[in-house]
């Protein structure tokens, strides 16, 4: 295969990888606000407290192989998008502190500021990947070494802002069906009609987005006619959205997250053959987009980055599953934790 | 105020912050693996009462270290964007390595090490402390590696960069970049072994004297005692031994940095003139006379150190073109302080350790009160280590290698000039004959190049002023809980020696919680 398509498609994984894991968590911080006593809410801290860092870790390796392999894109999306990456490193920064510092203390209003603080940043970090998803598939003007020339505001149109809510609604109920497999009790039914809630807000906002995208931006869709295999994506999507109510009515509950998991996968997916075979569509002259070959590192790096993905993601998935095999089951309050 | 001044003190400020804590973690993890291997070894309970201790703290420090960190990936993208295009396809490698070999490795096993003990078995969790310990580790090669390849570049070439099959101009100049050649080249750059022992080395002096100040206020306070002194003298031993290794690591990194920044060396030493180089005790570099002022000197002690010869000349700033020369006065500073910090642990270790063998160390409380407060020191010493390197490195961001004639010496250009190697870029044709005579660049990138094109100098001072208001309020919220975790303190034993998860479940207001106290 093709050095330039096996990366895009790498790169995919990873951005899956990341969705899908820290999807879960961010959902939870979404979903904070829920937990109505302080046990409640340390029990949802627990849930993901193992966890959430490495979660993370996987935007944090998407964003390095990105610097590696396509360091035109990743140069022009970083200094283009300015302020919103700022905005999301602040969020960044602020939900990891709010997990770690708030049961340090046991004030109430110490606990009710980084409760709080949990909520809005885990919702803004959410929103802004999405906005930049949104941006992303309606593409940006470029000068002609491929730099933004737009401001902030360009970035914020509705279509956009649209697109930030997708994630928000799908995070959450990601998030919600993950709660509800680690809890039990009074909680745990509050968080069963909240599932339900979550995944009728995500089908509304998914039907308005696709029914937007396609008016909008009718070459997104474009690659389903070249490449009409990838239909199954579209196919499975639909499968794995319409299967999460059956699976909650059957009380298949880890069905139902596998469901939202690959729901996930393919909203990737879709993003991907929206934007391939760029990497950044240039709105002002299609010569100047960023694509998978000219935003991409020499063929020689590309394939040491093979190499080093190659070792490392089989010790990565073996940390990950025995992480996530240790903390099995649900979770309690008074374990180790926050 | 400009970009480029304004996205350096972004840089410095945002790096300068993080740096607080991976030398404290990279520390503390080898003190933690020591720890539960001797728990593993004894069984000794007051073994796993300190580990545990010091893993609460290890993990407060780590969330932020990761919190912080974060933003350094990021920031390449967001404020030097021409500096990752131009470098990317090399520094980006290591970067990438970092996340998948070192990242993934420390926050899977941190999750077992902060809340494992209950779920995995003693020996688990020792080989996960030594895992999250392997993983800071990694993390540090990695970002060495990167750095010193801007220092010292090897294992690449510089080219014109394809668009479609076709050289690419822009404006009519050809876009270049840096390449790798040699992967191994560029890991193994001239200067990379060197600065990675001396930056671990640093790690290491900030963890033990990290564990040596908590250890030696609960002394003063006299509380938790037989932990205090076991922690103590084992971070004593270790403390003396780096403290040492860094006078000997720092020597060959001197010598190491003349033979391959001769300009970042002048800086250092305040050397404006070519000629035999004293080594300066104290001065304050003046740069408009082009002298050191009130200066305390040793006649020919940077010769001696360097070349072996005290009447040998190193190169002076005025050996390199005015726009080649880096600042002096931050480098001169940083690197002094650092250097007299240096000779400060040795003589402060040696001076305990001699105590120690006297069987008088825990009765001076003087020398215990100087502990309390030297981790101060190794902090500041890790810290303006760094600033005399990057601020030494200026005016460049990827310095060109010094050209050199057959002797390995540098080339001196007519001009009376140290000469740096340039790029030959092959022309398309028809631009040869306008471009060819006029193009032939360094091999390397101007700090002032490689800001993003599209960032404003507005943007840079909205996220400086939003960072240094979140920096303060996450700096002092860290001292508060770090401070209230210190004042707590391990959990007690209970005399007996009962296993100490049988003590901890035992205790129902800290159920088997140890990064929080839980309330009645």
């Amino acid at each position: 295969m093709d050095l330039h398509i096996l990366w895009f498609v790498i790169l995919g994984a990873l951005l899956a990888g990341y969705a899908i894991l820290d999807g879960f968590d961010l959902g939870v911080g979404i979903l904070h606000p829920l937990a109505r006593t302080d046990r409640e809410r340390r029990l949802f801290l627990n849930a993901i407290g193992p966890l959430w860092d490495g979660n993370e870790v996987w935007l944090v390796t998407f964003g390095g192989a990105l610097f590696a392999m396509f360091p035109e894109a990743y140069a022009t999306i970083f200094s283009g998008f300015y302020l919103a990456f700022m905005v999301l490193l602040f969020a960044l920064i602020a939900r990891a502190v709010s997990i770690e510092f708030r049961g340090k203390m046991h004030a109430e209003g110490w606990r009710r500021f980084w409760d709080w603080t949990f909520f809005g940043s885990s919702l803004t970090a959410t929103v802004i990947f999405g906005v930049g998803v949104g941006n992303a598939i309606g593409g940006v003007p470029l000068d002609e070494r491929g730099a933004y020339i737009g401001t902030l505001s360009d970035l914020l149109h509705p279509y956009a802002l649209l697109i930030g809510l997708l994630p928000a609604a799908l995070f959450a109920m990601h998030g919600a069906i993950y709660l509800f497999l680690k809890t039990s009790g009074g909680v745990q039914e509050r968080l069963g009609r909240w599932m339900w809630h979550t995944w009728g807000l995500f089908l509304f906002l998914y039907l308005v987005a696709t029914i937007l995208t396609l008016l909008r931006y009718p070459h997104a869709a474009t690659n389903f006619q070249r490449h009409p295999w990838a239909v199954i994506g579209i196919i499975l999507n639909l499968l794995a959205i319409t299967n999460i109510p059956r699976a909650l009515f059957r009380q298949r509950y880890a069905e139902a997250f596998l469901c939202s998991s690959i729901t996930i996968a393919c909203m990737v997916f879709l993003f991907a053959m929206a934007l391939y075979p760029n990497m950044l569509v240039a709105s002002n002259d299609a010569d100047r987009s960023w694509t998978i070959v000219n935003a991409a590192s020499s063929e020689k790096t590309l394939r040491i980055g093979l190499l080093i993905a190659g070792i490392g993601m089989p010790f990565v998935l073996a940390y990950t599953g025995i992480v996530y095999w240790t903390f099995r089951g649900k979770v309690k309050t008074e374990e180790a934790g926050y | 105020m400009d970009v480029v001044f304004l996205s350096r003190l972004q840089f410095a400020l945002t790096i300068m912050f993080h740096y607080l804590f991976p030398p404290l973690t990279i520390g503390m993890a080898v003190v933690m693996v020591f720890l539960e291997a001797r728990f593993l070894r004894t069984r000794d309970p007051i073994y796993e009462q300190a580990a545990r201790f010091w893993t609460s703290i290890f993990a407060l420090n780590f969330a932020v270290g990761v919190a912080t960190g974060i933003v350094m990936e990021f920031e390449f993208g967001t404020n030097w964007a021409a500096y990752s295009r131009f470098v990317g396809d090399v520094f980006g490698s290591a970067l990438a390595a970092e996340g998948i070999f070192a990242f993934f490795l420390e926050s899977g096993f941190l999750a077992l090490l902060v809340f494992g003990w209950d779920r995995v078995g003693p020996r688990m969790h020792f080989f996960s402390t030594l895992m999250v310990s392997l993983g800071s580790i990694f993390s540090s090669i990695w970002i060495v590696v990167a750095n010193s390849w801007q220092q010292t570049p090897a294992g690449h070439h510089i080219v014109q960069m394809q668009r479609d099959g076709q050289p690419w101009f822009v404006n009519g100049e050809p876009v270049l970049r840096a390449e790798i050649t040699d992967f191994w080249q560029l890991v193994f750059n001239p200067s990379t072994v060197h600065r990675l022992v001396h930056v671990w080395i640093g790690a290491f002096i900030m963890g033990t004297f990290f564990i040596m100040s908590v250890s030696a206020w609960y002394l003063l306070k006299r509380r938790h005692i037989t932990f205090a002194e076991r922690s103590f003298e084992g971070a004593l031993l270790l403390g003396t031994i780096f403290s040492l290794g860094a006078a000997v690591s720092g020597h060959f990194q001197g010598q190491n940095v003349y033979r391959h920044q001769p300009a970042k060396m002048a800086a250092f030493e305040a050397l404006y003139h070519t000629g035999p180089a004293p080594l300066t005790l104290f001065g304050i570099p003046d740069d408009d006379e082009r002298r050191v002022k009130a200066e305390i000197a040793f006649p020919g002690g940077t010769s001696l150190l360097v070349k072996g010869d005290l009447k040998a000349p190193l190169l002076g700033l005025d050996a390199f073109r005015p726009e080649d020369r880096p600042p002096v006065f931050i480098p001169f500073v940083s690197y002094h302080v650092m250097a007299i910090l240096g000779v400060f642990f040795i003589g402060l270790t040696l001076l305990a350790c001699f105590f120690r063998v006297k069987g008088s160390l825990f009765q001076k409380r003087w020398l215990l009160w100087i502990f309390v407060v030297s981790v101060l020191g190794a902090v500041a010493a890790n810290e303006l280590g760094w600033t005399a390197a990057e601020v030494g490195r200026q005016p460049w961001v990827v310095v060109p290698p010094v050209l050199r004639g057959p002797d390995g010496e540098p080339v001196v250009g007519p001009d009376g000039f140290v000469r740096y190697e340039t790029v030959r870029i092959p022309m398309a044709r028809e631009r040869a004959a306008l471009q060819s005579a006029l193009f032939a660049p360094p091999a390397g990138l101007r700090t002032k190049d490689a800001v993003s094109e599209s960032v404003s100098a507005e943007e840079v001072l909205t996220s400086i002023i939003l960072f240094g208001l979140i920096y303060l309020l996450l700096g002092a919220v860290w001292v508060f809980v770090l401070n209230h975790k210190i004042q707590t303190g391990p959990l007690a034993l209970e005399p007996g020696g009962r296993n100490l998860r049988e003590v901890v479940t035992a205790r129902a207001d800290h159920r088997q919680s140890l990064t929080e106290a839980k309330g009645p």
